[in-house]
């Protein structure tokens, strides 16, 4: 990676009383990088996203991260009370050129393809529409960082399988570093530079996996497949290349390692 | 996108009022009570007629009104925000739930002995009365409200810039405004109810003394007829106060 250091956690721990959630946890997301967090559940991922945000001060360490984010959330993060123009309006930075913020919401609104429902309001629309939404309100910011926590996982499959599609022309479209948490590791593999492996309770950043080539990566690539089996593996789902999971795919080899 | 909504159907609303009276008709004409014990409708619309030419039922109705609106009001100016500091603050909710719950246990009749003796006869121990039955369930349910808004939205402002002042206007108050608007509507019910009786104890006019007025002159007729009137005017009330739910703004309340 050739960008500069965007976001640098150093030693960052958060404990709530007695329980330690981060343990010293060290990230560096260099600026134009796609990182995915997973690690398995409870382990830690939205609080580390909530330290990257600001929205929650770490107990000890150093976070350096951009004056100006968005953030993508897991539940509607969309103001029901505003129409989805309303709504994207609000996301763009304050201007007085009010046909200048018109066009730019337009552009927003045709870059998700959701024109024709600018007038509708968030609860008339789909899971997946609502999530386009939300995404168009984050980029219209114009912020070098854009966090998303586990943005599809209230989706369906199929619609799950279409928000990747969709998220990956939007950032060819409207380049911008992502931190995305995920449940989904197949999700982390194809739309990932870097997806960082994280460890129970307290969390720390385990293993790394690199991916090349342009996203989405098809799911059947060998380096995919490769990835997802090694990242299984790390969060101790699979052994001895069994997979512990009905219908997993077989391993083939992948870049990758562990810390 | 979420179906259509089901097109309301104003004859059903009227047929079911009809057969009422109609049933209240037959039942009065088989004189199977005492008239004095049981109006026949036509007596009482004949009444209602008479009092309203009279122009004492719409003095008594504007009397009604204009204390239920004073009290209601006053509720909502000093209730909501106080629901709002509530609902914000949690030092606030520690010292002042308890007494929001205590008053709010007491009926608002108990107090009509004290609003006598502090604000006479008239307009004001009314208000008053009506302020006391409205004005605790307006805090309360504002508290819960505001206590109750998905924090995604404030951490969503927050990303946007949304800060101070603004933050009551573009978020707070309209993520409650459904919540609220329902509770208007059982304040608002609850202020009609209590003007008729307060105006019993403690008027001079409105629709409650016309009842009292009525029961003492053994006019049954006028008495029904002022019952129905104060029925009426409620439930048209009401249908004011849900024309606020056909807001666009506040529909996504409703239709979840």
């Amino acid at each position: 990676m050739t960008g500069k250091p965007l976001l640098c956690l150093e030693s960052v721990r958060v404990a709530f009383g007695p329980v330690e959630v981060l343990g010293g946890l060290d990230l560096q997301v260099r600026d134009g990088e796609f990182v995915a967090l997973v690690g398995p559940s409870g382990c830690g991922k939205t609080t580390l996203l909530n330290v990257c945000s600001g929205w929650l001060a770490p107990s000890a360490g150093r976070v350096d991260r951009p004056a100006r984010l968005r953030m993508v959330f897991q539940q509607d993060g969309l103001f029901p009370w505003l129409t989805v123009d309303e709504n994207i309006l609000l996301g763009l930075p304050p201007s007085p050129d009010r046909g200048a913020q018109r066009r730019r919401a337009d552009a927003l609104l045709d870059l998700i393809g959701l024109r024709t429902f600018a007038g509708v309001y968030p609860h008339q629309l789909s899971g997946g529409m609502r999530q386009r939404v939300e995404l168009a309100r984050a980029l219209g910011g114009e912020t070098p960082l854009l966090l998303m926590d586990e943005p599809f996982s209230s989706l369906d499959y199929l619609a799950r399988l279409k928000m990747r599609l969709e998220l990956a022309r939007i950032l060819r479209e409207r380049p911008r570093t992502v931190v995305l948490v995920t449940h989904d590791i197949e999700e982390a593999a194809q739309l990932a530079d870097r997806v960082l492996v994280l460890s129970e309770r307290p969390a720390r950043v385990c293993a790394e996996v690199a991916l090349d080539g342009s996203r989405p990566r098809d799911p059947t690539d060998p380096d995919v497949v490769s990835a997802v089996h090694r990242i299984l593996t790390m969060l101790g789902l699979e052994s001895n290349g069994e997979s512990r999971l009905i219908g997993a795919p077989a391993a083939t080899g992948a870049r990758g390692r562990r810390e | 996108m979420t179906r259509p909504a089901s097109k309301p159907a104003p004859l059903l609303a009227l047929l079911t009022p009809a057969v009422l009276v109609l049933a209240w008709g037959l039942v009065s004409s088989a004189r199977l009570f005492p008239p004095s014990l049981f109006p026949h409708p036509w007596d009482v619309a004949r009444g209602v007629a008479l009092e309203f030419r009279s122009g004492r039922l719409v003095n008594d109705a504007i009397a009604s009104l204009f204390r239920v609106s004073s009290g209601f009001l006053l509720s909502v100016a000093l209730g909501v925000p106080a629901g709002l500091l509530l609902g914000h603050s949690v030092r606030a909710r520690e010292a002042l739930l308890p007494l929001v719950n205590f008053f709010r246990s007491l009926s608002p009749l108990a107090w009509i002995p004290f609003a006598i003796l502090w604000l006479g006869i008239g307009d004001a121990p009314a208000i008053f009365l009506i302020f006391m039955a409205a004005f605790f369930p307006i805090v309360l349910a504002t508290t819960a409200a505001v206590a109750s808004i998905p924090s995604v939205f404030f951490r969503a402002a927050r990303d946007l810039g949304i800060e101070g002042p603004r933050l009551l206007s573009a978020v707070t108050l309209p993520a409650i405004a459904p919540q609220v608007i329902t509770t208007l509507r059982v304040a608002a019910g609850l202020s009609w109810l209590v003007v008729v009786a307060a105006e019993m104890i403690a008027g001079r006019d409105g629709l409650g003394f016309a009842i009292w007025d009525a029961r003492n002159g053994l006019r049954i007729d006028l008495l029904a007829g002022a019952m129905l009137v104060i029925g009426v005017i409620g439930a048209g009330l009401d249908r004011l106060l849900v024309q606020l739910t056909r807001i666009p703004s506040v529909r996504w309340g409703y239709e979840r």
